[in-house]
């Protein structure tokens, strides 16, 4: 079914490009430019399931990436476990996690269900920063020796870029799944209309606990390899709240709701902020302009780029999702 | 005949405010109820009690022979009772056809996707919105909003379909139209249960009428003995005297 959307082999095509590229004469330094534009990727696609889907505004949607992070560097470094095995339990951890969390927040709508989204995001990492067993507020470091079962750092470095681009490529095609699914359909009914969704026959309790314990699985898996390739975790860069504010930015500028929208702005916003704070006349503004950016999309494109495409040209919905 | 719906002693108090009291009334399969009465008089409350948006204080609702007083309204639409509202909730920024579709997916038969857009398609033939099925459901007139409430409701194949004053706001070729639609689903074997302010509509279509006031049962019966009873008339008008002039319906909503 899936496999006869076009879009469904254009996701193919651009994981195939994010390998291929620095691949091709070992470009290092591409591979890192890259991995992050991943990153925010996968962040994105997965907040998109909460925001563009589901009419839900998550803030603290980074609380998986940073959790998936420390699960998965507990069982690679104290465990020693391997990085493929480590980072499936960090997402499933996380997941069945962010379902109990969802039972309980998300009896509430609209701001306050976003200012929940910060409570739990801060009482993750204020738990986090006193548990004795993940190195309190000093975090986590790997030892050189984790990288010996991959063939060495150089490989293991390589190996865990491509799980990433994976994981990247598996966000695009859950959201592409989802959007021409059942499922997809009875949380756009929620998006637009919680009360009528359920008087339509949608339990709008269970879909929104399952969509917002999916939302968290792929980013918790990313979260473990994006670690364990960084070699250390502590709790202020593992819950980065700017990073979860600029994962609304990035929908936003790409256009919620669509699966390549999520992407091309979190493309975009990557390619800008690493220009922005590279450039040593702009790097003290980058939020400023970040802020800025935010505004004159909500203002004037509030469909993102993908929603200014589409009035462009109708068609386009059917090939772009 | 069997009872498809069966309200026992129904009471919903908000706070302080009794806006249901002690309601009991009973639905034929195959059956046109109409529910009338004042503004405030409690319908629409009446509405949200049966399919599950509001929990009964006390009372039991039964349909089709299953307990569904303390059901969510979205397990009351498995069982096939489906209703539209008042103020029409279109999915704003999903097609038409989406729309219906949620209603199949959804409804009776739980349909998978693919059986559900077939069965949305037909229902939008059905209920003359089969041009319009591309287009956004906020771009409808309020005419096509309400036929699309009971587009969706109608495709989650109910046995009962509960519609909240569909004819309201509609010019009178409009009318016209949802009142052959409602006969139309009445014949095709789902029973119906509409609340509606058109006097002439619900008497000529409503097998029996069932008239609140101030949350009570003030009367039931054939739409001719709901509008010779005095209490009724009362309660709308305010003169008992003006009975006669009641009865003669159709002058009167032509009036209006």
């Amino acid at each position: 079914m899936i496999l006869r959307r076009p879009f469904f082999w254009i996701i193919l095509l651009i994981a195939a490009g994010f390998i291929y590229l620095p691949l091709h004469g070992n470009n290092v330094s591409l591979r890192e430019d890259l991995i992050l534009i991943a990153i925010a990727i996968i962040l994105a696609s997965n907040l998109n399931l909460m925001i563009g889907y589901t009419g839900y505004v998550n803030f603290g949607h980074i609380v998986f990436y940073g959790l998936g992070g420390y699960v998965g560097l507990y069982l690679t470094t104290v465990r020693g476990w391997n990085l493929v095995l480590s980072a499936l339990v960090a997402g499933l951890v996380v997941s069945l996690c962010a379902f109990l969390f969802g039972l309980a927040v998300l009896r509430l709508r609209g701001a306050y269900f976003a200012l929940a989204t910060i409570g739990i995001l801060e009482a993750v990492q204020a738990f986090v920063s006193n548990f004795d067993p993940w190195g309190r507020s000093t975090g986590m470091y790997l030892s050189f020796e984790s990288y010996q079962p991959l063939g060495g750092a150089m490989r293991a470095l390589w190996i865990t870029y491509f799980l990433i681009i994976a994981v990247m490529a598996l966000s695009m095609i859950l959201s592409l799944a989802i959007k021409n699914s059942k499922f997809g359909l009875g949380l756009f009914a929620i998006r637009e209309d919680e009360d009528a969704a359920v008087v339509l026959g949608v339990n709008a309790t269970v879909y929104k606990a399952i969509v917002y314990s999916v939302s968290a699985f792929l980013p918790a898996i990313a979260g473990a390899l994006m670690f364990y390739k960084n070699g250390m975790i502590d709790p202020s860069i593992a819950f980065e709240y700017m990073l979860s504010l600029e994962g609304i930015v990035m929908l936003m500028l790409g256009g919620q709701g669509s699966v390549i929208g999520a992407a091309l702005g979190a493309t975009l916003y990557e390619k800008l902020r690493s220009y922005l704070l590279t450039s040593p006349a702009l790097s003290n503004f980058h939020l400023v302009i970040s802020g800025g950016l935010l505004l004159l999309v909500v203002l004037f494109a509030p469909g993102g780029l993908i929603g200014w495409l589409y009035r462009l040209m109708p068609r386009a919905r059917k090939v772009i999702e | 005949m069997n009872a498809i719906l069966e309200v026992r002693g129904v009471s919903k108090r908000f706070g302080g405010l009794v806006a249901v009291s002690d309601v009991s009334f009973s639905i034929a399969e195959g059956e046109i109820v109409g529910l009338i009465g004042p503004n405030g008089a409690g319908k629409t409350t009446l509405f949200n009690v049966v399919n599950g948006v509001y929990k009964a204080n006390q009372g039991t609702i039964t349909f089709a022979g299953k307990d569904i007083t303390r059901c969510s309204p979205d397990k009351v639409v498995h069982f096939g009772l489906a209703r539209t509202h008042q103020v029409v909730k279109p999915l704003n920024d999903l097609t038409v056809l989406d729309n219906v579709t949620v209603g199949a997916c959804f409804g009776r038969e739980y349909l998978d996707l693919a059986a559900a857009r077939k069965v949305a398609s037909d229902v939008l033939q059905q209920v003359g919105l089969g041009d319009r099925a591309g287009v956004m459901a906020r771009s409808l007139t309020i005419a096509g909003k309400k036929r699309l409430e009971v587009a969706r409701a109608l495709a989650a194949k109910p046995k009962l379909l509960l519609l909240d004053e569909v004819l309201a706001g509609l010019n009178p070729t409009e009318v016209v139209k949802m009142i052959e639609l409602v006969r139309k689903i009445r014949d095709s074997g789902v029973s119906v249960l509409m609340i509606e302010h058109l006097m002439q509509a619900i008497m000529s279509l409503s097998d029996r009428i069932v008239v609140l006031n101030l949350g009570r049962k003030l009367a039931e019966g054939r739409p001719d003995e709901v509008v010779h009873n005095s209490e009724v008339v009362e309660a709308y008008l305010g003169f008992p005297d003006k009975v006669h002039e009641w009865s003669r319906v159709d002058k009167l909503t032509r009036r209006k």
